[in-house]
């Protein structure tokens, strides 16, 4: 060019498509091994081995700094979580409150389970006792049902003929008597109270022996002793037991010495003819749970 | 300050705080992944071997903080690096949607290649939580905290201009 000799410079190689492709084909390879290789060492070698005793190194020499962020962090997370909070409030509210009506639940069924169980350990109890009567058996059961009217004094019981129950059984509790079996189906019967008006008991004080009937009182649960001479002795407090006599082909329906009762009031009239006495029963007839029929003949009905 | 050092603090500090803080941000069963953010940018902005570097530094890193097997995370952030590098060079070169469906496809890469892996060593992990609930909650969460995280990739890491891209042909006057 103009006449003057020009050397022109070697032209610098340029990177070709091959070698750039190549160069990264090789960064990737090289990493993926290392990483196989890191991965293998990690996972096979143990917990004192070289690689993670490095990495145990090298994470505690980091560990200030991500305290150190952690605690920076700490009260935007918190901020976060506070708000989240909030959101899902309405939700945990009525979760929760599903869970206590479910737990409230379980603690009735726990208490009525309690209940059952001292019930039926003081059946039990009572006829494991001496004084249950020796030549009877037993029919457990639970009370199904109570007339709701407030003119019959009765329960239901989901055992009947079928479990050897038989009408005109003596029904008990541990604390003592409870009523008359007046009704049996095969898979039923219904018991008429003490406190009915229908029913009457012959008994005896056990201090005193002193004999009368027992009936429905005047008002409620009440029961009075009627028919006691005005020569016979009883005082407050003495415990008043089925008498269970008998004369010839007759017997009372009930064998004797069941408790019915302690005397709370002894009072009489000129006029009248009998004392007046009162006795509060041992047995809640509003809340009959379990009670014993009591089976002649069978000294281990067992139910 | 160098590309080098820029990427380095990044990929540091992505590291430290996904550890420390946003590992432990859950928010529909599912956590941001600012480390895997942070690298799609670098890998997008800088390259795929830069990108693998990033990847594997990063991921070995946070296997460290984490006491977890070292090399897994390493392994997959690595290859998604170099997957979304390769992407930002070829195919998704000037594309503005390029961001978008990179944290997208290579959320759901890294989540499948994480489950393989974890699986292969023999963790206990459940498909149903990692690939179906942590998924797509993490992968909407990668979608919103991915614009301030590229923001901040493309202030620290200086775009290439179209005449340094062009590396293999020279016009000669």
């Amino acid at each position: 060019m103009l006449g003057f000799p020009v050397r022109r410079p070697a032209p610098r190689p340029f990177p070709s498509r091959t070698s750039n492709a190549l160069r990264r084909r090789s960064v990737l390879g090289v990493l993926v091994l290392l990483a196989l290789a890191l991965i293998t060492i990690s996972f096979r070698e143990s917990e004192s081995g070289p690689l993670h005793t490095v990495q145990a190194s090298v994470a505690s020499a980091l560990q200030p700094l991500t305290v150190a962020v952690e605690r920076v962090a700490r009260p935007f997370r918190d901020a976060y979580n506070w708000t989240e909070g909030l959101f899902s409030a309405r939700a945990d509210v009525d979760r929760l409150q599903a869970e206590n009506q479910e737990l409230r639940q379980l603690v009735i069924q726990n208490e009525s389970a309690l209940q059952r169980n001292v019930e039926l350990t003081r059946l039990l109890d009572y006829v494991e006792s001496p004084r249950f009567p020796s030549d009877f058996g037993f029919v457990a059961a639970s009370v199904t049902a109570q007339p709701s009217t407030a003119f019959e004094q009765a329960i239901v019981l989901p055992v009947g003929s079928n479990h050897g129950v038989e009408r005109e059984a003596p029904v008990v509790t541990g604390e003592g008597l409870v009523g008359l079996v007046t009704r049996v189906t095969p898979t039923s019967s219904r018991v008429t109270l003490l406190t009915d008006s229908a029913s009457a008991v012959s008994a005896v004080d056990l201090q005193t022996g002193a004999a009368g009937i027992v009936e429905h009182g005047q008002t409620g649960d009440s029961l009075v002793l009627t028919r006691v001479r005005k020569a016979d002795n009883i005082g407050v407090g003495d415990e008043i037991v089925t008498s269970g006599w008998r004369q010839g082909d007759l017997a009372s329906l009930y064998p004797p010495g069941i408790p019915i009762g302690r005397v709370t009031f002894v009072g009489s009239l000129n006029t009248d003819l009998y004392q007046q006495v009162q006795i509060e029963s041992d047995v809640d007839f509003s809340s009959l749970e379990s009670v014993l029929v009591l089976v002649r003949g069978s000294e281990d009905g067992g139910r | 300050m160098s590309d080098a050092a820029a990427i380095s603090v990044l990929v540091f500090v992505a590291a430290l705080l996904q550890a420390t803080l946003f590992s432990s941000l859950d928010v529909l069963g599912g956590t941001p992944d600012v480390l895997l953010l942070v690298l799609i940018g670098v890998a997008l902005l800088r390259g795929s071997v830069q990108g693998a570097v990033a990847g594997f530094c990063g991921g070995l890193l946070l296997d460290v903080l984490t006491l977890d097997t070292l090399g897994v995370t390493a392994l997959v952030l690595a290859l998604a690096g170099y997957g979304a590098g390769r992407y930002g060079e070829t195919t998704g070169r000037g594309r503005s949607h390029a961001p978008v469906l990179s944290v997208i496809v290579v959320t759901v890469l890294v989540a499948l290649l994480g489950f393989f892996l974890h699986f292969l060593i023999g963790e206990e992990v459940s498909a149903r939580r990692a690939l179906v609930e942590a998924l797509l909650a993490g992968l909407g969460l990668n979608l919103i905290f991915g614009g301030p995280v590229f923001a901040l990739c493309r202030a620290l890491l200086r775009p290439f201009q179209p005449g340094d891209r062009v590396t293999e042909v020279r016009l000669l006057g």
